[in-house]
């Protein structure tokens, strides 16, 4: 986050650069995102305390293969993040960027999943002011509202991730990002981790209610 | 170069463009104080004009649609772009790092993206008044279903507000990296100055409560635009828990407001009184309390709309008791003022002023917290009143303490000390006189946020208008006072015209670009003094 | 430079190997009836997996004590927020 001090002052003896300052910052932009997700946690929590059958019976239309598939994908992308990140600092660059072009594209499978997934749900008509949301009850009404803007802001914050992990790998590639200067690749696995920690919590959420 | 004071600095970029551009915190406390006092001199211009319809009963220069929709911009604009960041934003940021002995904020480069965040969210709000469906009646909260239904430009208003919400967070993310990591050396946590300990229970309140309401928001927005069901009851959706929602947030932003001006307080009597501040250890303790206890008490803006008699009644309990924290801290600085030589210039004497405001504000808090009472009292005159002697008399007249306490450093410039007396005078008279009657016109059952009201209110009505005038030319002579001190030729070069005993009155006037030629090594409190001097 | 989570290939392959079983465990039992404690049990799991994440992929377990406090702050804060709303919602729809 602050390499403005580092690029700055490239060519002076002394380098001021703070990982763990750095690293601080990122984690408390962290928990900005774990309290935005958990405002929604909070609604779902008192929505499903009042319509817990309603969520039953609308739960049972996703599809849990489809859920399960894109949780593997994105613990998989995990692994992938913090071995780049390992790779890297054993000084083994190509391998750290094959690593990281791995976890990119896991990403962007979870991506076409989740189009698939919510194309299906569209056409079918569950969607806000679609047919099938008229006759349905109150309870499921609420949980495809929960269900499309939780996925849909986790699946936002996936594109932001993928963003992140690229401008990484261009860093990794132009060294930038070196073995003994790699707390922005750190950083920018964190958030994808975190990213992952939040799926963690929305796949049994919303796909193993039966 | 470090001789260069930061106005004078020239770098990369010169005039308009070495500012804007600039990453340097003290450039950044400046711009934020001038985009916030056009805003706060706005906001108290629609303030004046809802007072001036309340002269007569019935309509007198306006009509119940424009009405609302100045309460609702007075709210909102007050709020959210002055009282929940005046004081970190515009102080945080120019002295938090020269007291704590850094050359700078942790990240410089996100501290003036975040002042980008604030202006193009207060842009946004004052765009919302001129296209869409018009300006917003909901008033600040925002409250569904009406927030929901109305017609009037809600969606933009609201994405304005989640902007600046943005804002917030990253100076307080700032805020506790750099007093986390940035500290110069011997300058442990107990030494830190309380302004700073204000600050950093601050900045986790923005950091931990903030994106609550961005969700919320989030949320009014895509219901408005795609119809989804979240908070609508024709959709399933429960009104209450979006009173929840906001309430998480904007009950703790009271504490973003009053956290760092209490911080001040600690500052400003120590440095009038010639005395090392009384209890430290609790004053600072105290703002953490206040902080967490802050999370625990949003449910009693909730009393009378239905939720859970038990969640009332622990509510009310809670609420209780913040007022132990905020006691702690009114008794620690009295008994600093205590057998202090107290030397009353314009800073402390508007602290004085705060303190008797802020204690009617506590104490008819504690009306409002215990259940039956609110009953009563809800949605009237009365909660105007208690909030606004909470957050102008205390939040307000505290920012023009600490203009008049840290003026001298960041300008090199003096004001009037005279004028300032009398202005302050002024505006604690004019205060009383618009906002006690109103706890009266509360307790005789006169709702808020309407355009009329029945003849038997007049006397008291016109009383509060009349008020309103005096208190605004209080604020009229306070500024221009400022203003003429600010467009002076002569600068004044005293490193520390007060006394002062914090870093920032070692550093010459104003400060130099960096700060600190050679980071100091500390190696006593804040507020000790040394015995020669 | 230190070298600040010396943590060799084989350690993450492993968290990663018991993060997939805690999946499958996880759907697996979905498919049970266990009524009223489907939730207990799914949230219990997905808390294991998010410490596994969080302890190892995140490094918080080599992490200085600061980092350990702030995600307590944080986790505490949320917590209460979660909580205080229930107390409304458990008396305003009893018995259900």
């Amino acid at each position: 986050m602050d390499n403005e001090s580092v690029m700055e002052n490239k060519h002076t003896e002394h380098i001021h650069r703070d990982d763990v300052g750095s690293k601080m910052g990122m984690w408390l932009f962290l928990f900005t995102e774990l309290i935005l997700f958990g405002g929604m946690f909070i609604l779902y929590a008192g929505y499903r305390f009042m319509y817990a059958d309603s969520f039953r019976v609308a739960a049972m239309r996703l599809d849990t293969v489809v859920g399960t598939v894109n949780t593997i994908l994105l613990l998989t992308s995990s692994l992938t993040a913090v071995l780049s990140l390992a790779a890297i600092q054993k000084k083994q660059k190509l391998f750290s960027m094959y690593l990281l072009v791995f976890t990119i594209v896991c990403g962007g499978a979870f991506l076409i999943n989740k189009y698939f997934e919510w194309s299906t749900k569209i056409h079918h008509g569950f969607y806000p002011r679609g047919p099938e949301m008229a006759d349905l009850p109150d309870g499921e009404v609420v949980f495809y509202g929960l269900y499309y803007v939780m996925t849909g802001l986790h699946a936002l914050h996936v594109i932001v991730g993928m963003v992140f992990l690229t401008f990484m790998l261009v860093f990794v590639y132009k060294e930038k990002i070196t073995f003994d200067n790699s707390q922005k690749l750190e950083n920018a696995g964190l958030y994808w981790h975190l990213v992952d920690i939040i799926w963690i919590f929305l796949f049994p959420l919303f796909y193993l209610i039966h | 170069m470090n001789e260069v004071s930061y106005l004078k600095y020239e770098g990369k970029h010169n005039g308009l463009a070495g500012w804007l551009l600039s990453t340097d915190h003290k450039r950044i406390g400046v711009m934020y104080l001038a985009a916030m006092i056009v805003f706060f001199l706005t906001a108290v211009v629609f303030g004046l004009l809802m007072k001036f319809e309340m002269l007569t009963p019935g309509r007198t220069i306006m009509g119940p649609q424009t009405y609302n929709t100045l309460f609702t911009l007075h709210g909102v604009m007050m709020i959210f772009l002055f009282i929940i960041p005046g004081l970190p934003a515009i102080f945080g940021n120019f002295f938090l790092p020269i007291m704590l002995g850094a050359k700078d904020v942790a990240f410089p480069r996100i501290n003036l993206l975040s002042w980008y965040f604030y202006i193009i969210g207060a842009l946004m709000i004052l765009a919302s008044l001129l296209f869409g469906g018009g300006p917003i009646d909901t008033g600040w909260t925002f409250y569904v279903p009406y927030s929901l239904r109305t017609g009037t430009n809600v969606t933009f208003a609201v994405f304005a507000a989640f902007v600046l919400g943005f804002s917030s967070i990253l100076t307080g993310l700032n805020f506790i990296t750099t007093i986390h990591r940035m500290r110069a050396p011997g300058m442990n946590w107990f030494r830190m100055p309380l302004f700073a300990w204000g600050l950093y229970a601050t900045a986790w309140i923005q950091l931990l409560a903030t994106p609550i309401l961005g969700i919320t928001l989030l949320l009014i927005m895509l219901e408005r635009i795609f119809g989804i069901g979240i908070f609508d009851p024709a959709l399933g959706g429960d009104p209450l828990l979006y009173q929840h929602m906001f309430w998480i947030y904007s009950h703790p932003a009271v504490y973003i407001m009053i956290l760092p001006a209490m911080g001040l307080v600690s500052e400003i009597i120590p440095t009038f009184s010639k005395k090392n501040i009384f209890g430290y250890g609790p004053i600072a303790m105290s703002s953490l309390a206040i902080a967490f206890v802050g999370y625990l008490v949003w449910g009693h803006h909730m009393f009378s709309t239905g939720i859970s008699d038990t969640s009332r009644a622990i509510f009310s309990l809670l609420t209780f008791l913040v007022a132990i924290p905020s006691g702690v801290k009114v008794f620690n600085w009295v008994a600093t003022l205590y057998k202090g030589s107290i030397d009353l210039r314009p800073p402390l004497l508007f602290v004085l002023i705060f303190i008797i405001l802020f204690s009617i504000g506590g104490l008819t808090g504690l009306v409002l917290g215990s259940l039956n009472t609110d009953i009563h009292l809800t949605d009237t005159y009365f909660v105007v009143a208690h909030f606004h002697y909470v957050m102008f008399g205390g939040m307000g007249t505290l920012f023009f303490a600490a203009l008049h306490y840290w003026f001298p450093k960041m300008f090199g410039k003096m004001y009037n000390e005279k004028i300032a007396a009398i202005g302050a005078w002024t505006f604690a008279i004019g205060f009383n006189v618009l906002y006690f009657p109103m706890f009266i016109l509360g307790y005789l059952g006169m709702p808020r946020r309407y355009y009329d009201y029945l003849p038997e209110f007049r006397n008291l009505h016109v009383i509060s208008t009349i008020g309103s005038w005096i208190m605004v030319t209080g604020i009229f002579i306070i500024v221009i006072n400022l203003l003429k001190g600010f467009l002076k030729k002569e600068m004044i070069t005293d490193i520390n015209p007060w006394g002062g005993t914090t870093l920032e009155w070692t550093v010459p006037t104003p400060p130099p670009v960096e700060n600190f030629d050679k980071i100091p090594v500390i190696t006593r409190g804040p507020y000790e003094r040394d015995e020669h001097k | 430079m230190e070298k600040t989570h010396s943590i060799n290939y084989g350690t993450y392959v492993l968290v990663w190997l018991g993060l997939v079983a805690l999946t499958t465990l996880t759907v697996a039992i979905a498919g049970l009836n266990l009524y009223s404690l489907t939730i207990i049990v799914a949230m219990a799991i997905a808390t294991t997996k998010s410490l596994l994440v969080a302890n190892y992929f995140m490094h918080v377990k080599s992490d200085s004590r600061v980092f350990k406090v702030f995600i307590v702050v944080c986790i505490v804060i949320f917590l209460t927020m979660i909580i205080l709303t229930f107390f409304d919602l458990i008396f305003r729809y009893p018995a259900k």
